[in-house]
């Protein structure tokens, strides 16, 4: 509560300026009919895309506006086939246009203050977006902090995490290709939580394929926080041993302690590459933050899953990866997909008046590429559970795998092509 | 809206008597073929390999999914799925994606 008072006064101390432009002004005669509420959402990924896209779809009447930083939306699924060279950037960018002509505002910019107890907030430039609802998907940020010298590093972009696609992706897929043959690449992997699970095995995976192919004599060399591999264990330690083996080697309980120029510290050891790719630990997304909305851990958002709205503060739904996950709840573009859509389908209630959907459903799928032309999945359904109030799997359902294979990895992408559809409206 | 509401009131014409906490609810079978959207497509309008399912036969989606559910019919992920969902979610979802338009 601190965080939103002092946001509060924050807000307040700047607001004799603010009186200026308002973009909610032009907002709401879209539709025939007034508008049942003005909803605001910030961030356009899986999750805020999500969110505006199917408040339109299934909320006629309601007026609502999405704000991103970037022009285009840059699928992080996907985009470790770019760093092997097996997708371009292209393949993985899509714009934000069918959102518009679906009657979505959107507004490139970037939020700079939000004031929860006044229904508004603030974009950069000092224009301001009033709202009835609000709903966030802030993704998530990294704490460097955790890492003595990785915070100059990366911000320098000496060291790159590429865990946002985009420039960071590109950037190391250009220092792969740059590496000499017999080079080492080094990835290092945060304790868990932290975004999309398997992501960074398949990482080492599609890098490990490229470098088979084109600079056979290098090594990949995978140090891991946590005690073991945090997702389809079995798959990936057979596509290591049987893929790999002699050039991919995985280490657990190998947790980077410190970064000094180009040698990584471990506890017990010191480790140089030619290319250090370091995820970094991560919590919820810097606007979640200075909302004063982490209220797990100091890392996450607490929700209430029947809504998606924070614990923390009334009014304003979170989506995603900054939640705090229910039990085995992924933290995944694809359940950003699905907490979005019990998000629009709860404001739209709320909005009306109505009573919200009491037995909410949600499911995840997550495939991973073990080379450039094969993959697996991991699935899971989650049904909200009256009692405990969360979402809990169901027992018998869901699963891996029986083998990464090649149907696998046309289904991934057109799970891909699917699902940048259905949160677009391409 | 009015269509959602009568698409709604057909459904639980259709399917008969189930739970009067669902019926409260006419949206549930709209939010529970949502779910499928990540893979076959907005109200069922599948893209690439995926499987589409809007216009398809409430009975033909809820003998597949029976299918899937026992083995009868192998898969490389619906087995897995269909078993997160009970009977008569499967049903609404059904009933659903057979009132959809085919895809583009």
């Amino acid at each position: 509560m601190n965080h939103l008072n002092l946001g509060r006064r924050h807000w307040l101390g700047a607001g004799a300026a603010l009186a200026a432009t308002s973009l909610a002004g032009c907002a709401g005669l879209s539709a025939s009919g007034p508008t049942i509420g003005r909803v605001v959402v910030v961030g356009g990924g899986y999750g805020g895309a999500t969110a505006a896209r199917y408040l339109k779809l299934w909320g006629g009447n309601v007026d609502v506006t999405l704000v991103e930083r970037n022009t285009d939306f840059v699928s992080c699924p996907i985009s470790n086939l770019v760093l092997g060279g097996y997708k371009q950037m292209s393949d993985i960018t899509r714009g934000y246009g069918a959102l518009k002509s679906v009657g979505v505002k959107v507004v490139q910019g970037d939020v700079t203050a939000i004031d929860v107890a006044g229904k508004k907030l603030r974009l950069a430039g000092g224009s301001e977006l009033s709202y009835d609802r609000l709903v966030l998907s802030p993704g998530i940020d990294f704490m460097a902090e955790l890492v003595a010298g990785l915070h100059p590093a990366l911000d320098t972009g000496r060291v790159l995490h590429a865990w946002k696609a985009g420039p960071q992706t590109v950037a190391l897929r250009r220092q792969i290709e740059s590496m000499p043959d017999g080079g080492v690449f080094a990835m290092f992997i945060p304790k868990a939580p932290y975004r999309c699970p398997p992501g960074p095995y398949e990482r080492a995976c599609v890098v490990a394929s490229y470098l088979q192919q084109s600079k056979p004599k290098s090594k990949v060399l995978v140090l891991d926080a946590n005690p073991e591999i945090t997702s389809k264990k079995g798959l990936f330690e057979k596509a290591f041993k049987d893929r790999y083996a002699g050039m991919l080697e995985y280490r657990a309980n190998a947790e980077l302690k410190e970064l000094s120029g180009n040698i990584a510290k471990l506890e017990f050891e010191d480790v140089k590459a030619d290319v250090l790719n370091i995820i970094p630990p991560q919590r919820a997304g810097d606007l979640a933050r200075s909302a004063g909305l982490l209220n797990m851990n100091n890392r996450w958002v607490g929700v209430n899953w029947l809504t998606m709205e924070s614990t923390a503060a009334a009014g304003v739904h979170v989506l995603g990866d900054a939640t705090f996950s229910a039990p085995a709840m992924p933290k995944s573009g694809h359940m950003a997909n699905q907490h979005a859509k019990v998000a629009a389908a709860a404001i739209i209630q709320l909005l009306k008046g109505e009573p919200v959907n009491a037995t909410p459903v949600v499911m995840n799928t997550c495939y991973s590429f073990v080379t450039g032309r094969e993959a697996m999945h991991v699935a899971s359904v989650h049904q909200y559970d009256t009692t405990d109030k969360t979402f809990k799997t169901v027992p018998g359902s869901g699963g891996v795998s029986a083998a990464a294979n090649q149907i696998e990895a046309r289904y991934a992408l057109s799970w891909a092509e699917n699902i940048w559809a259905d949160s677009l409206a391409l | 809206m009015h269509i959602t509401l009568r698409r709604g009131a057909a459904l639980f014409g259709l399917f008969g008597a189930f739970g009067l906490a669902q019926a409260q609810d006419v949206h549930l079978a709209r939010n529970l073929a949502a779910t499928c959207a990540n893979c076959h497509g907005t109200n069922g309008q599948a893209r690439g390999d995926m499987k589409p399912l809007a216009g398809v036969s409430a009975e033909k989606i809820v003998a597949m999914l029976a299918d899937f559910k026992s083995g009868a019919q192998p898969a490389t992920i619906m087995h897995q799925i269909s078993k997160g969902y009970s009977d008569e979610q499967i049903k609404l979802i059904a009933g659903f994606l057979a009132a959809q338009p085919a895809g583009k």
